[in-house]
């Protein structure tokens, strides 16, 4: 494109900051340069809310791996019924309670911990980065003998999704691993929510949140650390929350 | 309590309650669907709109929504309401203030005399029969001035907040912004920051940078770091430089709880900001944010739509006689305002709803991704609400504010809007700007000058 409208002379402010600064101006207006820009990372962030998870691909990388596994839905038929009724996604469809029944451990816990893949608000983020994750984390919860739950691939969920299928489960701790809403600039980035004794109507000050997981922010290796800390002490403290500090460093408290 | 009834074709639909009326007849919100409250088909929302164009203006002193042994802001309603004022609509319906107040002969003098003889529930009430049109006629006879370091809301001035905010709260980060915003020609409403840390401390340093800039280049405006008002008077006693006291507020006693405030920690910290006396041409120290959504979102909506409730909190703001106000009204996502249309409708009526009870209404013109909404609609909305004259609205670069995630209005929009519309930014300030060879002939930017002083030095020439 031809670019005949120079950025503005304080353009190298812009090494202090992601914002958009010193962009120039066409007339007060802002020049066709920065508009396709800022289209171009709305649209990401828009595709990134309604790309759907790409289940089957998902699943295959998990049996690959030999890992057993199963996939559930929300009461959200679609992302509409998702995004206008946040409780729909927090809750499991009749058909998905039913396919967690077989798996279903007694007495409670059966399990020490189960991963869920949900798709939250970015599928793209839990299609990017959710089984490279579980790559580094797994095994060092299976070099501990840990009991690890079949990993539930979940769609149109939200973080308290997890609280069900713990329950369901019989699991002493859920692991969500769920796309964030998408920033302007970051349509891919994961979230990790850690809750102990998972339950129907946990609040969201009963969980830690692991944040920003994506190439340009939280690495595989660190969020893993930070997963197997937070497991291994949620279990020996018996909570999960705001009385469980993370002290492998900063834990953001972003939600969905 | 009166149950309302409303027959058509012979059909007759029957409301057992003020509060389910008005939720009834309120426009279609995802939130009040959320909530249970939404009209179950359109035909059942123009019938609760016809019963209610009916209802005497009355009706809302003798039912409270919500009960006066229940909630502090309903006793603040009807404790402060004044007959007096109320006196030239006393006697007439809903409906009929809608005519009323589209007459010629009512102008900004008559509604200014009648604003603390309104109730929310009445602005509330009427603003469900107007049109888009109608929010804007009324909205724009009604001009709110205030001021602190400059004066605000003058017939043909747009004013902006800037709003620098970084993610780790960097003062280089947030002071590139600063300049960038300032060199587009805004910052006159406020220079605005929401910290990303509540620590006091951390505060006290964003307020001193801001105390010094505004000090050092003699800027003829106010600054505010956006914390928690706790936050905020720990960081007067302090001694920080506070110039504006920041709080969101809502329109129930409970949603209030929720944001950890009540009426009379909020009178409290107006007179410690009082105290201060830094204002230079007016004393209003107050800033405040609303946003339909809130007081459900915090469970705390009392079976109240969205919007009256949102009303409501006007009737708090205006009792700190605010410098600011603006509802956040896309933030919020898409379960409470779904798409565009919905956006842009409770922006309207939001802005209606303050300047009818004599509120500074500014507004974040704004959404999330998750919404199904576009830089189209905030451009929509931006210019009905600059049409109905709106006091100001907020400045981000390039709309997408970093720290917050979601997209807002930008320097280039408002200087849109000032063009498109002949407005001109606070006299004070644009006296400043013209000084500062910054802007000429009132909404025209000069050539960019590659050392102008604001670029001279301090944290982001370092």
């Amino acid at each position: 494109m031809d670019d005949l409208t120079p950025t503005d002379p304080w353009r190298n402010l812009s090494r202090l900051t992601t914002a958009r600064v010193g962009l120039g101006r066409a007339g007060g207006s802002l020049p066709t340069r920065e508009v396709l820009d800022f289209q171009l990372s709305h649209a990401r962030a828009r595709d990134a809310v309604h790309l759907a998870l790409d289940v089957p691909t998902i699943e295959d990388a998990l049996a690959t791996r030999g890992w057993p596994f199963l996939t559930v839905q929300s009461r959200a038929a679609d992302r509409a019924a998702y995004l206008q009724n946040p409780n729909r996604g927090r809750r499991l469809s009749a058909d998905g309670l039913a396919a967690l029944q077989p798996w279903r451990h007694e007495p409670a816990p059966g399990y020490d911990v189960v991963f869920v893949v949900a798709d939250g608000l970015s599928a793209l983020a839990t299609q990017r980065h959710a089984v490279p994750l579980l790559d580094v984390t797994l095994p060092r919860l299976q070099a501990l003998d840990w009991r690890i739950a079949p990993i539930v691939v979940a769609r149109q969920s939200r973080v308290a999704l997890g609280d069900e299928i713990g329950e369901t489960l019989g699991a002493d701790v859920v692991v969500m691993l769920i796309g964030e809403r998408p920033g302007l600039g970051s349509a891919d980035s994961l979230g990790v929510y850690v809750t102990y004794g998972p339950r129907v109507g946990r609040s969201d000050a009963e969980r830690n949140c692991i944040s920003n997981v994506r190439l340009e922010g939280l690495s595989y290796a660190e969020a893993a650390h930070k997963i197997v800390y937070l497991v291994t002490e949620a279990r020996r403290l018996k909570l999960s929350g705001v009385a469980l500090k993370d002290e492998t460093g900063s834990t953001t408290t972003t939600l969905e | 309590m009166t149950v309302y009834t409303e027959t058509i074709a012979g059909h007759t639909f029957s409301f057992p309650d003020l509060r389910t009326l008005l939720a009834k007849a309120s426009a279609p919100k995802s939130g009040d669907a959320l909530a249970g409250l939404a009209a179950e088909s359109a035909e059942e929302r123009v019938a609760a709109q016809r019963a209610l164009a009916d209802i005497p203006l009355t009706a809302f002193l003798e039912e409270p929504v919500i009960p006066y042994e229940a909630d502090d802001v309903t006793r603040l309603i009807l404790d402060t309401h004044d007959r007096d004022a109320f006196a030239p609509v006393s006697g007439l319906s809903v409906g009929a203030f809608r005519d009323w107040l589209l007459g010629y002969s009512v102008d900004g003098a008559t509604l200014e005399a009648l604003s603390p003889g309104l109730t929310p529930e009445m602005v509330s009430a009427v603003a469900k029969l107007m049109r888009n049109q109608d929010l804007v006629l009324v909205a724009q006879k009604r001009r709110v001035v205030t001021r602190f370091r400059n004066t605000l809301g003058l017939p043909g001035r747009l004013a902006a907040r800037l709003q620098p905010n970084h993610p780790t709260d960097d003062p280089a980060g947030i002071a590139a912004a600063i300049i960038d915003g300032l060199l587009y020609g805004c910052g006159d409403a406020v220079i605005g920051i929401n910290p990303a840390s509540d620590s006091p401390q951390r505060v006290v340093e964003l307020l001193t940078m801001l105390g010094d800039l505004i000090d050092r280049y003699r800027i003829p405006t106010q600054s505010c770091v956006l914390a928690h008002v706790t936050t905020q008077m720990q960081a007067i006693e302090r001694g920080a430089p506070v110039d504006l006291v920041f709080q969101s507020v809502a329109g129930t006693e409970a949603a209030n709880k929720s944001f950890g405030i009540t009426l009379g920690l909020l009178a409290e910290a107006r007179d410690m900001a009082l105290a201060l006396k830094r204002g230079t041409v007016g004393d209003n120290v107050m800033y405040f944010e609303t946003g339909q959504g809130s007081a459900l979102s915090a469970d705390a909506h009392h079976g109240v739509d969205q919007q009256t409730c949102e009303t409501r909190a006007y009737a708090v703001a205006r009792h700190y006689k605010p410098l600011l106000v603006n509802t956040v009204v896309g933030f919020i996502g898409p379960e409470y305002l779904y798409d565009g249309a919905q956006i842009t409708r409770a922006g309207l009526e939001d802005h209606f709803a303050g300047k009818l009870l004599g509120l500074p209404m500014g507004c974040d013109v704004c959404y999330t991704n998750h919404a199904e909404a576009d830089q189209n609609d905030m451009d929509n909305l931006l210019t009905l609400l600059g049409v109905a004259g709106c006091n100001y609205f907020m400045g981000v670069p390039g709309a997408d504010d970093i720290m917050l995630s979601y997209q807002s209005t930008s320097f280039h929009d408002v200087l849109y809007l000032r063009q498109v519309l002949g407005l001109r930014p606070a006299p004070e300030f644009e006296a400043w700007l013209t000084d500062q060879s910054i802007l000429k002939a009132g909404c025209e930017l000069l050539p960019a000058a590659p050392h102008h002083p604001l670029l001279a030095a301090g944290p982001w020439n370092a």
